[in-house]
């Protein structure tokens, strides 16, 4: 059943360029980015149990380092992708080794003040971001010699970084060294007492998840080839982040789900009315309310229900 | 030297704005240990009701109470209505008052526009004051005044009050302040009020010198965490202190290196938390 499951998923998603239109690929492009963003911070917030409300740094971080080298260096992508991905991942571990001074909400608002730090900088260091105009004239790069121009390269492109993102996120998290992360989350005393490194479990765990996120912002930037600093925003944290809740935090599925949910009421209410941001917190109010455990969870509970009322 | 004077005034000013915002935001946490995300809505909200109240009223300091007042209202009932059905869910707790912060910046957008709206400084303190031979601009003057009188009037209420005793007490200890019969609820939402109507109050007493514009819950509310992280959570003096720390490298950081200004509002905090990660008068850890 399960198998089977995973067959057709994996069908529908290879066959997806043949089934839709450019408008849906172009769509799927974009969920595909905002789930690796949002599982990345699903590591810290669900696995961890450290809610970060700073996540878009990792995508604008990437996204400006790159777009930036390509534009005023004229550097190849062949260049720019790492050189990103590792500047992105180093303040990655600054910023954790200054946030992970706290737990819990100590570490939310300071997470939240050091992606307002970048946030600010990217609109005020006009001669390097351009300001409030952002870094345009960008273009994608062309793996293998094949170019990404098209919607549908670009599909298999993401999709293929996507599988990979979360494969290998999945596999951090079923490793020991992720049930030692859940150890953290639910009992950190203990875990100390037990002689794990509380600290360190956390701080390479935000490395990592600054890791991803800062994957997910280059695919940002090669979809959009363009970067503005509302992509730093405290918006673009908290849309991921309630996409993780949403979902349902601390599990595989559930930001994924998520972010897809986000991604479509974004993308279908916006053609309609121009309140995007008053939805979205009308949204938060109302999952934190009334779901707080999120939709995969919530859903799983009801099946297994269903389930148990059948057999008897 | 002109420039300097200015300049420094400048900071005194941002810095006395910063702390009714952040005063309010140190003791909500505090005590209630609500990360109030809608802080810096509440400040925008108060700037915008201010200029309504203003059409009306030509006065600004009316509008100011005014307005603090609609706040605090308005703190009240998030606080009541809201946050009391979530009480004991901390990350529920700062993700509500996150989504209420986007309701409340979209609302004032659709009510008052996205042009940012000038407020007028009250006419008897236009003038700069001249001293020797050097101009002083009054307003910031009167601003940095209102702060200073505020921080001692709610010194006074924190110390020499029986409702700021029981404040301290909650701070210190909540289940024991509970178990001495202290009525913690009422005490919340007084608390809560008192917060709201302070940041409403200090973001149309900001008007003239910042006036009242889309984003400018977004600018606040990074200051007024990074305050409260630098002086302390639930200390008044840590916030009193913070805030005129952080107005000052904010505006000279924006005066001498316009670009890095807030990589350098960075800079205290990383060495405080570094070193003192419960903050400069804070007595718990965040």
């Amino acid at each position: 059943m399960k198998q089977l499951g995973w067959t057709v998923l994996a069908v529908i998603l290879a066959a997806m360029p043949w089934i839709a239109g450019e408008y849906y690929i172009n769509l799927a492009s974009q969920i595909f980015i905002a789930a690796i963003f949002a599982a990345s911070l699903n590591l810290l917030v669900g696995y961890g149990g450290l809610p970060s409300l700073g996540h878009a740094s990792w995508l604008g971080l990437a996204a400006y380092i790159s777009a930036w080298m390509s534009l005023k260096l004229g550097l190849g992508h062949w260049l720019t992708a790492p050189v990103a991905l590792l500047g992105t991942t180093l303040i990655a571990c600054a910023f954790g080794w200054i946030s992970l001074r706290a737990t819990g909400l100590g570490f939310l608002m300071i997470t939240l003040a050091l992606s307002q730090v970048l946030w600010g900088t990217a609109y005020r260091w006009v001669s390097v971001t351009d300001g409030d105009n952002g870094l345009r004239g960008l273009t994608r790069p062309a793996p293998f010699g094949i170019s990404l121009d098209g919607a549908t390269s670009f599909y298999y492109f993401a999709l293929a970084v996507t599988v990979v993102a979360i494969v290998l996120m999945a596999m951090f998290v079923a490793s020991p060294f992720g049930a030692a992360l859940r150890g953290t989350r639910d009992q950190p005393r203990r875990m100390g007492a037990l002689g794990h490194a509380v600290w360190t479990v956390r701080w390479i765990t935000f490395v990592y998840s600054g890791f991803w996120g800062a994957v997910s912002g280059l695919l940002f930037v090669y979809y959009n080839k363009y970067i503005h600093p509302a992509s730093l925003s405290i918006t673009g944290s908290a849309e991921a982040l309630l996409g993780v809740i949403a979902g349902g935090s601390g599990t595989l599925a559930g930001p994924i789900v998520g972010a897809a949910i986000i991604m479509l009421l974004k993308n279908y209410v916006s053609a309609y009315i121009e309140r995007w941001n008053m939805l979205m917190g009308f949204v938060f109010v109302l999952i934190v309310i009334f779901m707080p455990e999120g939709v995969v969870p919530g859903t799983r509970r009801l099946f297994l229900r269903m389930k148990r009322w059948k057999s008897g | 030297m002109q420039y300097w004077i200015i300049q420094t005034l400048n900071s005194l000013a941002l810095g006395g704005l910063l702390f009714l915002l952040a005063a309010g935001f140190s003791l909500i946490f505090g005590l209630m240990r609500i990360a109030n995300l809608t802080h810096g809505s509440l400040y925008m909200l108060g700037a915008y009701v201010g200029v309504t109240v203003l059409k009306f009223v030509p006065n600004l300091w009316l509008a100011a109470l005014i307005g603090g007042a609609v706040i605090a209202v308005f703190g009240g009932l998030i606080e009541r209505f809201i946050l009391r059905a979530l009480a004991g869910n901390a990350l529920g707790q700062v993700l509500v008052t996150l989504g209420i912060s986007f309701i409340v910046a979209d609302f004032c957008l659709i009510v008052w526009g996205g042009d940012p709206i000038p407020v007028q400084t009250p006419l008897a303190l236009r003038l700069p004051l001249r001293v020797g031979g050097v101009a002083f601009p009054t307003y910031r003057l009167v601003v940095l005044g209102i702060a200073v009188v505020t921080a001692i009037a709610l010194y006074l209420l924190m110390e020499r009050t029986r409702i700021g005793a029981m404040i301290r007490a909650g701070v210190d200890d909540m289940q024991m302040a509970r178990a001495v019969g202290i009525p913690v609820s009422k005490l919340f939402t007084t608390v809560f009020c008192l917060g709201a109507g302070l940041a409403g109050a200090g973001g149309i007493i900001g008007g003239p010198i910042m006036s009242a514009y889309p984003g400018l819950d977004a600018d606040m509310l990074p200051l007024a965490l990074i305050v409260v992280m630098l002086g302390g959570v639930g200390s008044l003096l840590g916030a009193f202190v913070g805030s005129f720390l952080i107005g000052a490298i904010y505006t000279f950081g924006t005066a001498l290196l316009p670009d890095l200004a807030y990589v350098i509002l960075f800079l205290p905090m990383i060495v405080v938390i570094a070193f003192r990660p419960r903050g400069l008068f804070g007595r718990q850890t965040v």
